[in-house]
C-alpha cells in the first residue's frame, strides 16, 4: 500500500490574516459596494465635468449675441440657429461632412490590406513590427507632423522634385486642375488637406479592423472554399461583412476627428474654412460664443445621427 | 475494379523537420465509411486536409476518383467537409449557411431556400432556417454543418472530429444518424476521430494512424482482433502486451510479444477451477474500477508489469484491491504481434 504524503498533510503554515483581507471580507460580501467604489469616480468625470460641459455649451447656443454692443443676450432665442442656416454657414458644414466622409473611405480601403495581413499573415516579429510601424507616427507631436506635411506638400516639396524626377509632373498638375478639390499646389489644395487627415487618422481605422479580422477563425475561409467559393466571393460573403464592425468602430474615430479637427485644415489647404476653425474663430477672435455653441452643435448631431445608422447596420452586434 | 474514391500514392507532408504526413499509401473505395484513427498528432487530420485541399504534400500524389488533384485549390474540388468546430458564418442564418454552395454557384434565391429546406429536414432542423448559428445548440449546429456540406452532393464528404465537441449522449445519437444517413445517401465518408469506440461502431474499415503513418488498415474486426503492432493493440482497445519472456515461463513457445484483451481473461478464485487446456497467471489486484455492466481489474503481475480485466459486474467472482488473483486465459486468446 502506498505511504500517505505526510509533507502534505503537515506543517502547511495558515493563510496570513490581516486587516487588509478582512477589509476584502468585507466587501466581497457586498457587491454593491464593489460596484460604487468602481464606478464612482468615472460617473463622476463623465457626469459633472464631460456632460455638464456639454449642457452648458448647448445651453449658450441658444442666447445670442447682441450685434451692437458685441454681449451675450441670456434669452432664450432661436436666432443663432437660423444664423446657422445661412448659406455661408451651411457651406462649411457641407465641406466638413464631404472630408470626414472622404477621409473615411479611404481610410478604410488603405486600412484593410493592412490589418488583413497583420491578422492573418503576420506572426511574432513581423506582427510586433506592425504594431510599431502603425503606433510610430502617434509617438511625435501631431503639429510637427502637419507642418513636415506642409513643407512635403508644398510648390518647392519632395512631391513636385520626386514628379519632375520621373516626368510624372503633368499627374499633379491635372490632379492641381480638378475643379473644386485642386488649386495652386499640393499644400494649398483640399487633396493636400485630405491626405493629411487620411494620414493622421489612418492608424485609429488600422488597429479595430485588425481586432475584427483576427476574431475570424481561420477555418470559415476555409469553408468558404470548401463550399465552392473562390477567394473573391469569400472575401465580399465572409471576410468583409465580419470585418464591417471593425470598419464601423475606426470609421466613428476617423469620422469625428476629421470633424472637430481645426488644426490640419488650417496649415495645410485653401483658405475656406471648416467646422472646428469656424468654432475656434467665432468662441476666440470674434466673441460669439453662442455661434460657436451652435457650431459645435453639428458634429454632435451630425455623429448622433452617424452612430443609429451604424447601429441598424448591426455593426456593435458581437458575433 | 472500380476507381478508388480517394487514393494516396507516397504521400507526405513536412513541416520543416516535422514529418506530420509521412509516406501513406491508402485507397478508400467508393460508398465507403472510413475512419482515420489515431492519437493527437498522428497526422490523420492532415490527411483530411490534403484531401480537401487545404495542404498541399510535400511529395506523392492524391487522386479523388481518379482525378489527380495536385495544385487544385479547395473550391475546385468535388469534396465537402464538417469541421470540427463546425465552422459556421456567424453572420449568415441557418438556411444561409446551408444554401451557401448554392449560392456561390449562383443558384436563384427560392430555389436555394427550398434546397436549404429540405436539407434541413434531412438533418432533422425542419423550421430553424431563420435563426443564427450562434441561437442553437452544440447539437445542433453540428447538423447543420453537415446539412451544408452535404448540399453540394459531394462524392466525398470528410468529417473532422466531428463528434468531438458534443456530451456522451447526443456523441451516441449522432453516431447512429451519421451511419444512417451515410446509407440513405450513398456517398463516401472520410471521418477523422481519436476515439477507438467512434472509430469501430461506425466505420465499414479503419486505418490507424501514428506517427505520420498508417500502421495497419482493416475493417474494425480485424483492428480489434487481430492487431498488428503493439501500438494498435495498445490504442484499440487498450490491450494488454504479454512480453516473451512471461508467455516462456508459461510454457508457450514465443514469436514474440502478443496481445491479450481484457475481455478475453477469466479471474479464478484458486488453481483449480482453471479449465482445463487453459493457461493461469497469479497476480494481485491493484484496483477495481466498477463501470456498471462491466468491470474493470487491474492486476500487478510479482514480476513487474500490469494485466488488466475486464468482465460482467454481474455474478463473477469477487475481488478487493490487495487480494490475489488467478487469471486465466485459452492460448488461443493470444495474438502474436508484429516487431515494431
Amino acid at each position: 500500500m502506498a505511504r500517505p504524503l505526510s509533507s502534505l498533510t503537515a506543517d502547511l503554515p495558515p493563510l496570513p490574516d490581516g486587516p487588509l483581507r478582512r477589509l476584502s471580507d468585507f466587501v466581497l460580501r457586498r457587491r454593491w459596494l464593489v460596484l460604487a467604489v468602481l464606478l464612482a469616480p468615472p460617473m463622476f468625470w463623465l457626469g459633472a465635468v464631460y456632460l455638464g460641459a456639454l449642457a452648458t455649451l448647448l445651453a449658450q447656443s441658444f442666447f445670442s449675441l447682441d450685434e451692437f454692443s458685441g454681449l451675450v443676450v441670456h434669452e432664450f432665442t432661436l436666432s443663432t440657429y437660423a444664423q446657422l442656416l445661412r448659406p455661408a454657414n451651411l457651406d462649411v458644414v457641407v465641406r466638413t461632412v464631404v472630408m470626414a466622409a472622404s477621409v473615411t473611405v479611404a481610410s478604410a480601403v488603405i486600412a484593410f490590406p493592412i490589418a488583413y495581413y497583420a491578422a492573418r499573415y503576420a506572426h511574432g516579429r513581423m506582427k510586433a513590427a506592425f504594431y510599431l510601424l502603425v503606433m510610430l507616427p502617434l509617438w511625435s507631436s501631431y503639429l510637427v507632423r502637419v507642418y513636415a506635411w506642409k513643407l512635403i506638400l508644398a510648390k518647392e516639396g519632395v512631391i513636385t522634385w520626386a514628379a519632375e524626377a520621373t516626368h510624372t509632373t503633368g499627374l499633379i498638375n491635372w490632379l492641381l486642375s480638378i475643379p473644386g478639390i485642386g488649386g495652386p499646389s499640393l499644400s494649398v489644395s483640399y487633396i493636400g488637406t485630405f491626405i493629411v487627415f487620411v494620414y493622421l487618422w489612418v492608424p485609429y481605422m488600422i488597429l479595430p479592423v485588425q481586432a475584427a479580422l483576427e476574431r475570424v477563425p481561420a477555418s470559415l475561409l476555409e469553408a468558404s472554399a470548401d463550399l465552392g467559393a473562390a477567394p473573391g466571393r469569400t472575401l465580399r460573403s465572409v471576410i468583409l461583412p465580419l470585418a464591417m464592425p471593425g470598419v464601423a468602430a475606426g470609421s466613428i474615430f476617423t469620422f469625428s476627428l476629421t470633424l472637430g479637427d481645426y488644426i490640419a485644415p488650417q496649415i495645410v489647404g485653401p483658405s475656406t474654412l471648416f467646422i472646428g476653425q469656424v468654432v475656434y474663430i467665432q468662441q476666440g477672435t470674434a466673441g460669439n460664443i453662442p455661434l460657436a455653441a451652435a457650431f459645435s452643435v453639428v458634429p454632435i448631431v451630425i455623429m448622433a445621427v452617424y452612430l443609429a445608422i451604424v447601429r441598424r447596420m448591426g455593426a456593435f452586434d458581437a458575433h | 475494379m472500380t476507381e478508388p474514391a480517394v487514393s494516396f500514392a507516397g504521400v507526405s507532408r513536412h513541416f520543416g523537420t516535422i514529418r506530420a504526413v509521412d509516406g501513406v499509401d491508402l485507397e478508400i473505395a467508393p460508398g465507403e465509411f472510413f475512419a482515420m484513427l489515431g492519437p493527437s498528432g498522428s497526422g490523420k487530420t492532415t490527411c483530411l486536409r490534403l484531401i480537401a485541399g487545404f495542404d498541399q504534400p510535400t511529395d506523392g500524389s492524391i487522386r479523388i476518383f481518379g482525378e489527380a488533384v495536385e495544385g487544385v485549390p479547395p473550391y475546385r474540388r468535388a469534396v465537402n467537409t464538417v469541421f470540427q468546430d463546425y465552422a459556421l458564418f456567424p453572420h449568415m442564418s441557418v438556411a444561409d449557411n446551408v444554401a451557401y454552395g448554392l449560392m456561390v454557384r449562383g443558384v436563384g434565391k427560392r430555389a436555394r431556400r427550398e434546397k436549404a429546406e429540405e436539407m434541413l429536414s434531412l438533418v432533422k432542423l425542419s423550421g430553424f432556417g431563420d435563426r443564427k448559428p450562434a441561437q442553437l445548440s452544440g447539437g445542433q449546429r453540428q447538423r447543420v454543418a453537415l446539412a451544408r456540406a452535404l448540399i453540394n452532393a459531394p462524392k466525398v464528404v470528410l468529417l473532422d472530429e466531428p463528434l468531438g465537441a458534443l456530451d456522451l449522449k447526443l456523441r451516441e445519437e449522432m453516431q447512429v444518424e451519421l451511419r444512417t444517413l451515410h446509407r440513405q445517401l450513398g456517398l463516401t465518408f472520410v471521418f477523422v476521430t481519436h476515439d477507438q469506440g467512434e472509430a469501430l461502431s461506425m466505420a465499414d474499415r479503419v486505418a490507424v494512424f501514428n506517427d505520420g503513418r498508417i500502421v495497419q488498415v482493416g475493417t474494425p474486426t480485424e483492428i480489434y482482433e487481430q492487431p498488428r503492432t503493439r501500438f494498435v493493440a495498445d490504442f484499440v482497445g487498450s490491450s494488454n502486451v504479454i512480453e516473451a519472456a512471461l508467455l516462456s515461463t508459461l510454457g508457450v513457445s514465443a514469436r514474440g510479444a502478443a496481445s491479450l484483451r481484457p475481455e478475453r481473461i477469466r479471474i479464478c478464485a484458486s488453481v483449480v477451477e482453471v479449465p482445463e487446456g487453459w493457461l493461469s497467471l497469479s497476480a494481485t489486484v491493484a484496483d477495481v474500477l466498477y463501470q456498471g455492466a462491466v468491470r474493470r481489474v487491474v492486476t500487478q503481475l510479482a514480476g513487474g508489469g500490469r494485466i488488466a480485466v475486464s468482465d460482467a459486474a454481474h455474478g463473477a467472482v469477487s475481488v478487493a484491491p490487495g487480494a490475489q488473483a488467478i487469471l486465466a486465459f485459452e492460448p488461443a486468446a493470444l495474438h502474436w504481434l508484429e516487431q515494431a
